[in-house]
């Protein structure tokens, strides 16, 4: 049911190769995680386009096995 | 009428609205309260949809907005973003702005 936090970052990190991806686990009970994205590629793009480039980026988890992920997203 | 037509109709008729888990007094999500509170201290007039009591608006609006979890912020008939953008957006000032420049704060 849960995702560990490595499956996240390795799941972004694919995705968005050149993006710092910091996960944290904010209950320590695997199924609360905040995620920070931070990559260049973002610049220009809406924030709205960001957080679906990393929910594009897990594949369908979103609001599935994955509820709750408190979403970042920066520009370097 | 479609699921499209009838969040369509919701979208486009309402200046704010907030797709959201349960009722701004009783949010059934923390991503929903989040939301709620958000808005609230903007002082923003919104309508709210709670998808737990309509099975269809609740599968519906992630394909209306291609947009995976909920809530779901409209204004003005455009999907704004989830809870944790409205977060960014209101510490970046930005909700602010978009609120005095459409006139969306409740009156009185």
């Amino acid at each position: 049911m849960a995702m560990h936090a490595h499956e996240i970052e390795e799941m972004i990190q694919a995705a968005l190769p050149d993006a710092l991806v910091e996960i944290t686990d904010l209950a320590g009970d695997g199924n609360h995680y905040a995620a920070r994205v931070v990559t260049e590629s973002f610049r220009g793009m809406p924030r709205v386009k960001h957080h679906k480039a990393v929910y594009d980026a897990l594949g369908g988890r979103m609001g599935g096995v994955l509820h709750a992920l408190q979403l970042t997203t920066a520009i370097p | 009428m479609s699921v499209n037509e009838r969040i369509d109709e919701i979208v486009k008729g309402n200046d704010v609205v907030l797709f959201m888990k349960g009722s701004p007094l009783f949010p059934q999500c923390g991503f929903s309260s989040k939301a709620i509170a958000i808005l609230d201290h903007l002082n923003v007039a919104y309508e709210s949809v709670d998808v737990l009591q309509d099975m269809e608006i609740r599968a519906g609006i992630k394909d209306y907005s291609d947009w995976p979890t909920i809530p779901q912020l409209y204004v003005k008939g455009e999907f704004l973003g989830g809870s944790d953008i409205m977060m960014e957006m209101y510490e970046a000032g930005e909700l602010q702005a978009i609120v005095d420049a459409e006139g969306l704060a409740k009156a009185g």
